[in-house]
């Protein structure tokens, strides 16, 4: 069963080719089994799934089929799910369980989907490579002395493995694609304020996006179907229909204008990681779509316009996190500011506390113009130069990442070098446009993605660009060894 | 501008961080990396840029001013590392 994509899962479940719990109990079994090894969960709510699954059966028995009814999602532990520890990969979290559920989480609940657990993430999704969890480092399945990427490591690699047939994660910088990459899945970023943020521990919250990962387009689809849509309690959510993302996966991409940026092919970039990019371009060549050369002049300035904005709005964000409310408290405090400052430094990891002090000392009196504002009108500039090759191009297309998964603790004590990894898949949130990395062949033995970008609110034309791919190869269909 | 250990203090005292001596110059170090490759910025040309705050630069939306949240004391005061009738407990501010 877990071989099988979700929405090949959906089916037999309508089909009553086997139950909700059956197909849980074997995700929940494989958790199990696994897990030990790849340390891609933090918290596993069996019982709570369980229960989850046999209304499903109920329901299906009624012949209410919603859109994820009975298929067994794993969330990543930046959703809050009320009940359930919610712990963000940090120390300061480890003692909090969620009062309510994020509207994310609730809308695929809704839509009828089996929560499997909370999966592992860099700590307050900050890190590229899942090594700054508080619960230790994720492996990558296909080799697990390599990192799986991150933030959103646990969730890209429990699909690897098959733990988990859908999963959730978020986008701030590249949280999302870079390890769908890195593990060989289809993961997606949608346009800025398509899904609520409501209930999902802010990072920077003029980046953060929350979408769907899986083991082809198809499943991001109709994952992306439950999840999209206005929130009145996230006043950053846009009040915009939700397309049809299912039923525009099948069109034809004869004709499709494929954007080649450049700057998304540098001359230091890995030949071998061009030439995947450029094979899967090439894919869709065959198919009838044009591949038009141009340039994004200002991403160059991307990452360094990034590690301003993210921190900046990271050091307001967690000053919410003060010892007092909730979370993390020092033993013993002396007086009111040593209850802050204890709880705060013995609650956050090293790579957390450098982007507070980052994000601190670029808003602090005398810096604020040249750091921060500097930082916003850069941001413009990369928005525009994206705006102006929409006009000429239906997509844009690159390497995800500039490298395959790397060796852990390789970059671990270097943060500049580690957030390069993010080099092509930063000026996407920055410009707030969506963006997916698919699955386009291995290098060496490890995965290698290809980024797909699309104008605003074009995750239909992204999917199926995307789609139109997975039917002519089978990379998304290939699984690490080692996990049966 | 190079961040030396007075910096680091400074801006360590301003997020409420307690960083220990034994820490200041990795700490200064490693910022000092992050500026450095952040210091790009001032090649870009900007002078006749507007800041962009948010990518589609739409406004907040308005809604009737009604009470739509219940009173949540109950549910979210367990949470809380200290607290005593209804209140968050804090170590002693007024002698």
């Amino acid at each position: 069963m877990h071989d099988k994509t979700l929405t090949e899962l959906k089916a037999g479940l309508q089909a009553g080719d086997f139950s909700s719990r059956e197909l849980t109990e074997h995700f929940l079994e494989r958790i199990k089994r696994h897990d030990g090894e790849l340390n891609s969960f933090i918290t596993v709510t069996e019982e709570q799934a369980l229960r989850q699954a046999d209304a499903a059966d109920q329901a299906i028995a009624a012949g209410d089929h919603r859109l994820l009814t009975g298929l067994p999602i794993a969330h990543k532990d930046i959703f809050c799910t009320e009940g359930v520890r919610t712990s963000c990969g940090s120390r300061m979290l480890d003692n909090f369980t969620a009062p309510y559920t994020a509207t994310a989480v609730e809308k695929m609940a809704a839509e009828g989907a089996v929560m499997l657990g909370k999966t592992n993430m860099d700590e307050f999704a900050m890190g590229s490579s899942n090594e700054t969890s508080f619960y230790g480092p994720v492996k990558n399945p296909w080799d697990t002395e390599r990192v799986p990427g991150g933030s959103s490591g646990g969730a890209a690699a429990s699909l690897a493995a098959r733990l988990a047939p859908g999963a959730t994660g978020t986008d701030t910088g590249g949280s999302i694609r870079q390890p769908a990459a890195l593990n060989g899945v289809t993961g997606l970023k949608p346009t800025y304020g398509r899904v609520s943020r409501w209930g999902m521990i802010a990072f920077a919250s003029s980046l953060d996006q929350a979408g769907p990962l899986g083991l082809s387009a198809a499943d991001c689809a109709l994952m992306l179907q439950a999840m999209a849509g206005h929130d009145d309690k996230d006043s950053t959510c846009l009040n915009e229909p939700v397309d049809d993302y299912l039923g525009a996966l099948d069109q034809s991409v004869d004709g499709l204008k494929i954007g080649v940026p450049e700057e998304f092919f540098p001359d230091n970039l890995d030949g071998a990681i061009a030439e995947n990019a450029r094979d899967a371009m090439r894919e869709l060549e065959k198919q009838g779509a044009k591949l038009v050369k141009l340039s994004l002049p200002s991403i160059k300035l991307s990452v360094p316009a990034y590690y301003v904005i993210a921190p900046a709005e990271a050091s307001s964000n967690l000053s919410r996190f003060d010892g007092v409310r909730f979370g993390y408290r020092c033993e013993n405090p002396t007086d009111l500011e040593d209850l802050y400052k204890r709880s705060r430094s013995e609650g956050f990891g090293a790579e957390v506390k450098r982007r507070i002090l980052v994000g601190t000392y670029a808003l602090s009196a005398g810096y604020y113009d040249a750091y921060y504002k500097r930082a916003q009108k850069v941001r413009r500039l990369i928005r525009d130069d994206f705006s102006r090759a929409f006009k000429d191009v239906d997509v844009i297309m690159g390497p995800t990442s500039p490298e395959t998964a790397f060796k852990l603790g390789a970059k671990a004590d270097d943060p500049v070098n580690m957030y390069m990894a993010d080099v092509f898949t930063i000026a996407v949130n920055l410009a707030g446009l969506p963006a997916l990395s698919m699955p386009s062949g291995f290098i060496n033995g490890l995965p290698a993605g290809t980024q797909v970008i699309g104008n605003y609110f074009q995750e239909g034309r992204i999917l199926n660009v995307a789609h139109r791919y997975q039917m002519a190869t089978d990379w998304h269909q290939q699984a690490p060894g080692g996990f049966a | 501008m190079a961040i030396d250990s007075k910096v680091v203090a400074r801006a360590a005292h301003l997020a409420r961080l307690r960083v220990d001596d034994s820490e200041t110059a990795e700490l200064s170090a490693r910022l000092n990396d992050i500026l450095g490759m952040v210091d790009q910025l001032q090649q870009a040309d900007v002078d006749q840029v507007e800041p962009l705050a948010h990518p589609l630069e739409v406004s907040q939306p308005l809604r009737d001013d009604r009470v739509t949240e219940p009173d949540v004391r109950d549910k979210v005061l367990p949470l809380a590392p200290a607290s005593e009738d209804g209140c968050f407990l804090v170590p002693r501010v007024i002698e």
